[in-house]
């Protein structure tokens, strides 16, 4: 994938003879956005990390392993591992560097990634039980650290020069330090911890729903559908889950049934949507009330009159994958999961290869980009977007079952909760992207359980700010980081031949 | 392969947009459809190619009758077609583009990129194209664009090919390279379909003209047969072809536009650092390719751009940062380039679309009244004096024809006194008479003393009414010329290449060019219709 063009030869010339000495003209302009909006975070974290530290100890408790022996040779095999990976990725960056040609997209991501999980097994292998950082001290380094990258951000501005991405990345996880720290800090006791491992694979798990709704509007929207109903999807495959499991006595005929039921829900966008031409938000909205009425009326009449025969299916216990579970740190976070949470790792690499290295994906893709482009060549566009936004459907409806399979174990009244509409933010955060959605969701995850986690230790903060944590994340992502990401062309309007 | 079609009649309701049309186009023919906008020769082709059915009539290929339901069946047929339109994916590879809805796969579905890169690059280099299969297409030159719809058809071994008015986006050079292309594609045996209303290039490419109007086949000419010949034909009545202007008597300059920069939203300068001035009774005409800054220009004048900077003043008074309320008190007339869009409220009657910038003043308000008996008193007279064909002041606008929409527009800008007038785009889809007709409307607006700026991507309209000709490259000056200025030269410079370049560039090529000069100069009587 790689994407750097050279224009043509003429095209060239003709650019060189009218830009000739005027270069630094042709430089584009810069936006203040990026450091005004780095001060101002900036500023806010001075003031909360420094000068409202406390000065107790804010304590994180690394892992606690299961079997210290294999736990062990799991950390060493994996240490092996990613310095043999991370070596690699480094050779194979420096190379490209070196040759002047341009680095491939997925090199500095999966480098990043591989020095992440490096550093985990280091702290396995070194069975580091638990990290106590003196908040206040923590607090003004990283103050220090986010003014510097601010300023260094606006004196860029003033040169006329973008910030270069680095700048974002770092000021964003030291941001993330400073305010752990200081909110565990914040907690009632004397010493105050928080379990680090238990707060990422909490992430992990509260992202599955996100995730699958997600991935429904990725692949909604990639074929020029807009897919509000995801909340809906979510709400009746958590409910149909519920009831089929139920009755027939077996989780996973609750789980298809999930499926089946976030389809319907999509049999209907896709028929008023696209075959009566009903504006796709519209319709979506509507969904969504209708479901949350329906399923609100059936669990009070027919649920709570009994439970017992209708409402009280079994659950999808996480199943350890052997060895992988056994890494200290990793294992728990992303080997122990239920088979939903399986399934979500397998949707998301199945979306991504389908929508961009298969014959499918092409012709999804050009449906939703440009769907006359896609007639003139033979490809049936309604009939595409039909059977995508079908898919969508299931997708987001086994999502749906993990609210009544895995998490809690009986439908209650809109237990979806607005998950429907954060896994569209998701969705734009990540661009449109199935790996972008994922990790987006995995943000919106970290969000969701950072706040439960800081509610039971105590908090400076009222609590019903701490609620208010995802949305605003949410907001702020979506508003100020997506910056002009592009959506694909088509999405929301419908075709009409001829 | 030979295509026939027989009776082919296509109604849209009550509009018959095709009338029992009959052609035949033989194997290695260059055979051109020629008709003003709207005769439906699109309609014709669009039927051909299974985008629309028939009403009546049949379609036959080396005497069999076959029927296309959609365009997918077309191509298997051997049929390609490159849209006025292209039918790319912008943010998709050329290589992409290209498979789509053809794909070369491995096993599972997975798509087999090399195979495609290779076709393309065999027929990129067995006609010269130079497409390089992994470029993006949005950051592609059009006429490169073209040849990528081209490759479309030559890899699904199209034996006919359409290319619907395919010289409409190009520069003229990249017109050239199109030609020397469709010869090239004749001597391999494909049949063309040409469609177009340039009679240049009509008479230049094709074998055979069909020509159509609204709706019928009203003739078959030969390429041989004189411009003003075909012309008649296409239009129905003599038409002139040149425009009568005596020599500009300029006075003071009184618009100056200074270091004009404009930004639109992704931070890039569409208009950098323009800066040139309008004489009383000169035309200015900006030419360029579409999409050079030329809307941006114009709209920061006018008012409607938030990023621009530099100055603007009329008459000593800077326009910038005004509001377009006060752009146009200040006497500045705007024939926007999409009248649909921007020039007109398509469901409005033509009495409120004439005073649509004036409702509010006297005499056609009082206080918070309007006067209805002024305004249609107004209306009736303005569509007297600018030849409006309707049935009556009270019709939509949105009914008339592109020509009467046009003229309501004119009649509006022009009917108050003017101390500036530009006009965007003034004889997009018009027919030969209402392109006439605003050519001279224009030429007396400058007669009468009024700074006039004139936008157009069309080289021919440049050179007819321009006084002094302006070329925009990238939302840059590429240098104000005379309007004697040769068309091989206004080419260059369109593509980018400075003015003296461009001339020392042309003069070099004189010798392996024989035509390149002399059409140059003769170019007066020549016009684009």
């Amino acid at each position: 994938m790689s994407a750097t063009i050279q224009p043509p030869a003429s095209q060239r010339d003709a650019d060189a003879a009218l830009s000739k000495g005027d270069a630094k003209a042709a430089s584009e302009l810069v936006s203040w956005k990026a450091g005004i909006g780095l001060g101002l975070l900036a500023v806010l974290g001075t003031v909360l990390f420094g000068l409202l530290a406390n000065d107790k100890l804010a304590g994180f408790r690394i892992a606690e392993a299961r079997d210290p022996n294999a736990s062990t040779v799991a950390a060493w095999v994996t240490l092996a591992v990613a310095l043999a990976a991370s070596a690699y990725l480094a050779y194979l960056w420096a190379a490209r560097r070196r040759q002047g040609g341009p680095v491939d997209r997925w090199i500095p991501a999966a480098a990043l990634a591989a020095v992440v999980v490096l550093g985990l097994a280091a702290l396995g292998v070194a069975r580091l039980e638990k990290v106590a950082a003196p908040s206040m001290a923590v607090g003004w380094i990283c103050s220090a650290v986010l003014l510097a990258l601010a300023g260094y951000a606006i004196f860029l501005t003033t040169q006329r020069r973008p910030a270069p991405r680095w700048v974002g990345g770092v000021f964003a996880v030291v941001f993330l330090v400073g305010f752990l720290v200081w909110i565990v800090a914040g907690g009632r006791d004397s010493e105050p911890s928080i379990s680090l491992g238990g707060l990422l694979a909490g992430s992990v798990t509260l992202a599955v729903p996100l995730v699958f709704g997600s991935l429904s509007g990725v692949l909604c929207e990639r074929v020029g559908v807009v897919n509000i109903a995801i909340e809906g999807q979510l709400l009746l495959g958590a409910f149909s889950a519920a009831v089929v499991a139920t009755v027939t006595g077996n989780v996973y005929f609750g789980l298809i049934s999930a499926g089946v039921a976030g389809a319907l829900v999509s049999l209907v966008l896709a028929v008023v949507s696209i075959k009566y031409l009903v504006n796709q938000i519209i319709v979506g909205v509507v969904l969504n009330v209708l479901i949350s009425g329906l399923t609100s009326f059936l669990f009070s009449t027919l649920l709570t009159a009994d439970p017992e025969h209708l409402n009280k299916p079994g659950r999808l216990d996480p199943v350890d994958i052997p060895f992988l579970a056994d890494i200290p740190v990793i294992g728990p976070i992303l080997f122990h999961q239920s088979l939903v949470g399986y399934l979500m790792y397998a949707a998301v690499i199945v979306v991504y290869v389908g929508l961009f290295h298969t014959k499918w994906g092409l012709r999804v893709r050009a449906v939703g980009e440009h769907p006359q482009a896609a007639d003139t060549v033979g490809i049936n566009v309604n009939r595409t977007r039909f059977r995508n936004v079908l898919m969508g459907g299931a997708i987001a409806g086994i999502g749906g079952s993990f609210f009544t399979l895995v998490s809690v174990d009986a439908f209650s009244k809109d237990m979806s909760g607005g998950r429907g509409y954060i896994a569209l933010a998701a969705l734009i955060f990540g661009r449109w992207n199935p790996i972008g959605a994922f990790l987006a969701a995995l943000l919106f995850g970290f969000a969701d359980n950072l706040q439960s986690i800081i509610t039971i230790i105590g908090s400076p903060v009222p609590s019903q700010f701490m609620a208010m944590l995802p949305y605003a994340l949410t907001v702020i992502a979506v508003a100020g980081l997506v910056g002009r990401s592009r959506p694909p062309a088509a999405s929301g309007i419908p075709y009409v031949k001829g | 392969m030979k295509l026939e079609l027989r009776g082919i009649t296509k109604r849209f309701g009550s509009l018959v947009a095709n009338d029992h049309i009959d052609l035949v186009v033989e194997p290695g023919q260059v055979h051109c459809l020629l008709g003003e906008n709207g005769a439906g020769k699109s309609t014709l082709m669009n039927v051909l190619y299974g985008l629309y059915d028939p009403t009546e009539g049949e379609i036959l290929i080396d005497g069999k009758p076959v029927v296309f339901k959609d365009p997918g069946q077309a191509m298997a047929a051997g049929i390609g077609m490159v849209h006025q339109h292209f039918m790319l994916i912008p943010v998709f590879t050329v290589a992409e583009n290209v498979a789509l809805g053809n794909e070369t796969t491995k096993t599972g579905g997975f798509l087999d990129v090399e195979a495609t890169r290779r076709r393309i690059r065999q027929i990129s280099d067995q006609y010269g194209f130079d497409v390089d299969p992994d470029a993006m297409v949005e950051d592609l030159p059009v006429g490169v664009q073209q040849r990528v719809e081209i490759i479309k058809a030559l890899v699904r071994d199209a034996e006919i090919l359409i290319l619907d008015e395919p010289t409409a986006v190009l520069t003229p050079q990249e017109t050239d390279e199109l030609l020397d292309i469709i010869r090239q594609l004749k001597r391999d045996g494909k049949s063309i379909v040409f469609i177009s209303h340039k009679l240049r290039e009509v008479k230049e490419i094709s074998d055979i003209i069909t020509v159509i109007r609204r709706g019928k086949v009203v003739g078959q000419a030969e390429p041989t047969a004189s411009t003003t010949e075909l012309a008649s034909a296409m239009v129905g009545r003599a038409v002139r072809l040149t425009l009568e202007k005596g020599a500009p008597r300029t006075g003071d300059v009184t618009f100056k536009v200074r270091n004009l920069t404009v930004v639109n939203p992704n931070g890039q300068r569409v208009v950098d650092g323009l800066s040139f001035d309008i004489a009383k009774g000169e035309v200015l005409a900006i030419a360029g390719v579409q999409g050079n800054g030329q809307t941006e220009l114009t709209e920061a004048i006018l008012g409607v751009q938030p990023h621009a900077s530099g100055s603007v003043t009329l008459d000593g008074e800077e326009l910038l940062g005004r509001s377009v309320k006060q752009v146009l008190g200040a006497g500045v007339g705007f024939v926007p380039e999409d009248r649909t869009v921007h020039g007109l409220v398509g469901t409005f009657s033509i009495s409120e679309n004439m005073i649509l910038d004036l409702y509010d003043k006297a005499p056609f308000a009082s206080g918070l009244g309007m006067k209805p008996s002024v305004i249609s008193e107004n209306a009736a007279k303005k569509v007297e004096e600018f030849d409006v064909r309707t049935p009556s002041v009270t019709a939509a606008v949105g009914t008339l024809s592109g020509g009467n929409q046009q003229k309501v527009v004119l009649a509006r800008e022009l009917s108050r006194p003017l101390r500036l007038f530009i006009a965007s785009q003034p004889t997009r889809g018009l027919d030969v008479g209402s392109i006439e007709f605003v050519h001279k409307r224009v030429i007396a607006e400058r007669d009468h003393g009024t700074p006039v700026m004139i936008v157009s991507t069309e080289l021919d309209e440049v050179v007819q009414l321009a006084d002094r000709i302006a070329v925009l490259y990238r939302g840059r000056l590429v240098g104000i010329v005379p309007a004697t200025t040769s068309r091989d030269v206004l080419g260059l410079m369109m593509a980018g290449v400075p003015a003296e370049e461009a001339e020392a560039s042309v003069k070099a090529h004189a010798g392996t060019n024989p035509h390149a000069v002399p059409e140059a100069a003769g170019r007066e009587g020549e016009s684009d219709v």
